[in-house]
C-alpha cells in the first residue's frame, strides 16, 4: 500500500504514486461510510429503539443491506427539478464529497502511512472540511425549492458559527504540541509526559479535556447530526437542502455525511487520543498495528457522535447560535488562555 | 350593459398593476406551503405560512383534504352500520368515537345498557385514550427532532392495541358497540392480562418522563412555546387536554358524567402553563390516570349480561338527542335526529380537532418554523377528526 509505495518512491514515477494514493482514498471513502452507516445507523440505532434492524440481506445480520441500497440508488432515474440550476445542482454533491475526500489525505494511519504529511496538516484539514458549506448552499439554491433554500441558509449560518469553536478547540492542542503537522502532533503525544510520567505518552485528551469536549460538540454541529440537524430537519424542512435530490446524487450526500463523520472522528482521534500510536511499537509493526488502533479510536468517537444523535431532540436555530457564541466560543478562548499560561509556567 | 373591450382591458390592467405593487412591497416575505404532504402534519393538513426569514408572519390552516362526508353518509345507513363509519373519524381512538353515537341512539330509544356493558365500555374507552396518548408521547419527541421516542411510543401502544384486539376483534376499528350494549363479553383471562399490561403502561409513562422531561433541549424547545391563555382557548372552542393544559379545570367525564365515570374516583389534571410543555405534561399525567381508572374499574366489574333486550331490527322512534363526551382529543359530540326509520335522519358531528386547529392562525403568529412544528405536534390533532 502507501507504505510500500513511499519507501520505493525513488523508483515509482510520481504520477503512478499519486494515482495509487487517490485510488486508495477513493476506495476507503465509501468503505468507511458503509461501515459507519451499517454499524451505527442501522444496527446501533435499531437496538437503541428496541428493533433489530436489517437481518436478512447477506445472511449475517443484514450486512449487505447498505451495499444493496447503494446498488439501488445507482440504478435510479436521475431526476432534476425543472427549474433547477442544472450545473450547480449536479456539482453540489461532488463538492461536498471532494471536501471530505481531501481530509482523508492528511490523516496519518502509521509512521509512514499517510498520503501527504503537510506542515500545516491540521489547518489544511479544517480548512478543506469547511468547503462543504459551499456545496450545501449550492444544493439548496440550485434546487429551486423553498424548503431546500431554508435548509441551505440554516446550514450556512450553522457551519460558519461552529467552524470557530472547532478551530479554537484545536488551537490548544497545537500550542501544546508546538506543531501543526498531524504526524508531529501524534509524535508529541507519543513522546509527551504528564508531570514526568511518560509510560503511555500524553494523549492530549488528558491535558486538553475541555478542548476535546468542545471539539466533539462543534464536530457534531459541523456534521449536522442531531441535536444540530436543522439543515435537514426532517420534521420541519422535510429533508432541507437534500429534498430535491434522488438516486446517486442523494447517495453522494449520504456517503459524504458518514465519510465526514469518519474523517472528523479521525482528526479527533489523532489530535486527542494519540492517533495511530501504540506504546512500545515502532517501525513496520506500527505501520501494521497503527491503522487498526486508529480505526478502533475512530469507531469509539463515532459511537459517541451517533449515540448523541439518536438520543437528543433538535435545537432551534436561535438556540444553536446562542450556544455557539455564548458558550462554546468563550469557553474555547478561555481554554487557549489557560493552555498558554500553563505552557509558560511548566 | 355590455362591457367594451377597452373597459375590460383597463380593469385587468388596473388589477395587474395592483398585484405588481403588492408583490413588490412584500418581497421580503416568502409563502411556504407546509403540507398537505409534510411529515409533521400527520395526515393531510396544509398550513400556508408567510415567512419573514424563519419567523411566521401569518399562518392559515387549509383543511378538507380528507373530507369523507360522514355526516351525509350516515343518513343512508342503519344504526349498526353507522358505527363502522364513525370508527374512522378519529382513527387512533376509534372505540371512544362509537360510544357517544350509540348513547344518542339509546337515549332516543329509551334503552339502557346493562351495568357490565357500561363498565366494559368505560374500560375500552380509557384503553383507547391510553393508546392515543402513548403515541402522542412518542410522536412529540419525533416532532422536536429526537428519533428514538417515537419507537417507544409505538411499541408501548402495541400492548394496549393487543388488548383492544383481544376484546373486540379489531385493533383499530373495533365496531364493538351495539345499541343496548356490546357485541360480546370480554374473553376469558382478558381482565388479568389487562391488569398486567397496565403495569407496563405505568412503566412506559415513567420512561417518557425520564427521557423527555429531564431533557434540557426538549424543555428549551417546548417551554413557553405556543401559549394558549385559558380564555382565548375557550373562545376558540379548544377542548380536552389542550384546554386543561391552559389551566381550565374542565373535564366532561367529571362535569357531565356518562358511562361509569361517576363511580370512579379520578383526578382531573390541569397545568397553568398553557404552552407546549404543559400540553405534553397533562397528557402524560392523563395516561397514568387512565391506567388507574382501568385498574379501578376492573376491580369492580359487575357480572351479568352485556346486552339489553332490543328488537332484532333496530328502529329508532322519532326524536333527537345531543350527546357529548370527553374523547382523547377533546370534546366530541353527536347530534342525532331520528324520524322513525332504521337509520338516522341527520347526524351532526362535533369533533375536537376541528375546533382545536381553529386556533392556529392566532397561535402561530410570530413563531419560528421549528416552533410551528412543535405547536402542531402538541395540539395533537387527527386529520380524520378535523375533516370527518
Amino acid at each position: 500500500m502507501t507504505a510500500a509505495a513511499s519507501t520505493l518512491a525513488l523508483e515509482i514515477p510520481w504520477g503512478v504514486l499519486l494515482g495509487a494514493k487517490v485510488m486508495i482514498i477513493l476506495t476507503l471513502l465509501p468503505l468507511t461510510a458503509l461501515i459507519l452507516g451499517y454499524v451505527f445507523l442501522m444496527k446501533m440505532m435499531a437496538h437503541m429503539q428496541s428493533r433489530l434492524g436489517p437481518m436478512d440481506p447477506g445472511g449475517f445480520h443484514g450486512w449487505f443491506q447498505l451495499i444493496g441500497d447503494g446498488i439501488k440508488f445507482i440504478q435510479k432515474e436521475d431526476v432534476m427539478p425543472a427549474d433547477a440550476d442544472r450545473r450547480v445542482f449536479a456539482l453540489a454533491p461532488m463538492i461536498i464529497l471532494i471536501s471530505t475526500f481531501v481530509v482523508y489525505a492528511v490523516i496519518p494511519a502509521g509512521p509512514r502511512l499517510v498520503v501527504e504529511d503537510l506542515e500545516v496538516g491540521i489547518f489544511f484539514a479544517l480548512a478543506v472540511s469547511s468547503l462543504s458549506v459551499i456545496g450545501v448552499l449550492m444544493a439548496g439554491w440550485a434546487s429551486s425549492n423553498k424548503f431546500a433554500l431554508l435548509g441551505a441558509l440554516r446550514a450556512a449560518g450553522q457551519l460558519i458559527a461552529y467552524e470557530l469553536p472547532l478551530v479554537l478547540a484545536v488551537v490548544g492542542v497545537i500550542m501544546q504540541a508546538g506543531t501543526m503537522s498531524l504526524q508531529g502532533i501524534v509524535g508529541a503525544q507519543a513522546n509527551g509526559e504528564i508531570f514526568g510520567w511518560g509510560a503511555v505518552g500524553n494523549p492530549f485528551v488528558l491535558t486538553q479535556a475541555v478542548g476535546f469536549v468542545l471539539f466533539l460538540a462543534a464536530a457534531q454541529a459541523e456534521l449536522t447530526q442531531t441535536p444540530f440537524d436543522m439543515p435537514v430537519a426532517e420534521s420541519e424542512l422535510v429533508a432541507g437542502y437534500q429534498v430535491e435530490y434522488t438516486g446517486f446524487r442523494w447517495l453522494f450526500f449520504q456517503m459524504s455525511e458518514y465519510a465526514t463523520a469518519f474523517a472528523l472522528a479521525g482528526i479527533a482521534a489523532t489530535l486527542f487520543l494519540g492517533g495511530w500510536y501504540v506504546p512500545g511499537v515502532e517501525g513496520t509493526a506500527a505501520d501494521v498495528l497503527g491503522p487498526l488502533v486508529l480505526f478502533a479510536k475512530i469507531m469509539a468517537i463515532s459511537f459517541v457522535i451517533f449515540w448523541v444523535r439518536f438520543t437528543y431532540p433538535r435545537f432551534r436555530e436561535d438556540q444553536l447560535q446562542a450556544m455557539a457564541w455564548k458558550y462554546l466560543i468563550p469557553l474555547s478562548l478561555l481554554n487557549i488562555l489557560v493552555t498558554g499560561i500553563l505552557k509558560v509556567v511548566f | 350593459m355590455a362591457v367594451t373591450e377597452q373597459q375590460q382591458q383597463a380593469f385587468i390592467g388596473k388589477h395587474l398593476a395592483e398585484a405588481q405593487v403588492a408583490v413588490e412591497l412584500q418581497d421580503e416575505d416568502m409563502v411556504l406551503n407546509i403540507g398537505p404532504q409534510h411529515p409533521a402534519t400527520h395526515g393531510t393538513l396544509r398550513v400556508v405560512v408567510k415567512l419573514d426569514g424563519e419567523r411566521v408572519v401569518a399562518a392559515d390552516p387549509v383543511i378538507g383534504y380528507m373530507h369523507r362526508g360522514y355526516e351525509k353518509l350516515t343518513e343512508y345507513r342503519s344504526y349498526p352500520q353507522v358505527t363502522t363509519l364513525i370508527n374512522r373519524i378519529d382513527w387512533l381512538s376509534s372505540f371512544a368515537n362509537e360510544v357517544p353515537f350509540i348513547h344518542a341512539g339509546e337515549q332516543i330509544m329509551g334503552i339502557e345498557a346493562p351495568p357490565r356493558a357500561v363498565y366494559i365500555r368505560t374500560v375500552l374507552t380509557e384503553l383507547s385514550r391510553i393508546a392515543t396518548f402513548l403515541l402522542f408521547l412518542g410522536e412529540m419527541g419525533a416532532q422536536v427532532g429526537a428519533i428514538t421516542p417515537v419507537f417507544y411510543g409505538f411499541r408501548d401502544r402495541e400492548y394496549v392495541l393487543n388488548l383492544i384486539e383481544a376484546a373486540t376483534g379489531g385493533r383499530f376499528h373495533p365496531n364493538f358497540n351495539r345499541i343496548g350494549g356490546l357485541k360480546d363479553d370480554v374473553p376469558a383471562g382478558w381482565i388479568a392480562e389487562t391488569r398486567r399490561m397496565m403495569d407496563k403502561v405505568f412503566e412506559s409513562c415513567d420512561t417518557f418522563e425520564n427521557l423527555l422531561e429531564g431533557n434540557e433541549i426538549f424543555l428549551a424547545r417546548t417551554k413557553g412555546i405556543g401559549i394558549i391563555p385559558g380564555d382565548v382557548g375557550k373562545g376558540y372552542g379548544v377542548s380536552g387536554s389542550n384546554l386543561r393544559a391552559s389551566g381550565v379545570d374542565w373535564d366532561l367525564r367529571r362535569d357531565a358524567p356518562y358511562l361509569a365515570y361517576p363511580e370512579v374516583d379520578f383526578k382531573v389534571w390541569t397545568h397553568p402553563g398553557g404552552d407546549s410543555w404543559s400540553r405534553y405534561w397533562v397528557r402524560l399525567q392523563e395516561t397514568r390516570e387512565a391506567a388507574r381508572i382501568v385498574v379501578d374499574l376492573l376491580d369492580r366489574l359487575p357480572s351479568g349480561p352485556v346486552m339489553a333486550k332490543v328488537p332484532r331490527i333496530i328502529k329508532v322512534p322519532p326524536g333527537e338527542s345531543w350527546v357529548r363526551v370527553e374523547n382523547p382529543l377533546g370534546e366530541m359530540g353527536y347530534y342525532v335526529v331520528s324520524k322513525g326509520a332504521t337509520g338516522p335522519f341527520r347526524v351532526k358531528i362535533r369533533s375536537a380537532s376541528f375546533s382545536n386547529v381553529s386556533i392556529l392562525p392566532w397561535l402561530l403568529k410570530g413563531v419560528y418554523v421549528p416552533d410551528l412544528i412543535t405547536i402542531l405536534a402538541s395540539l395533537y390533532f387527527i386529520l380524520g377528526d378535523i375533516d370527518r
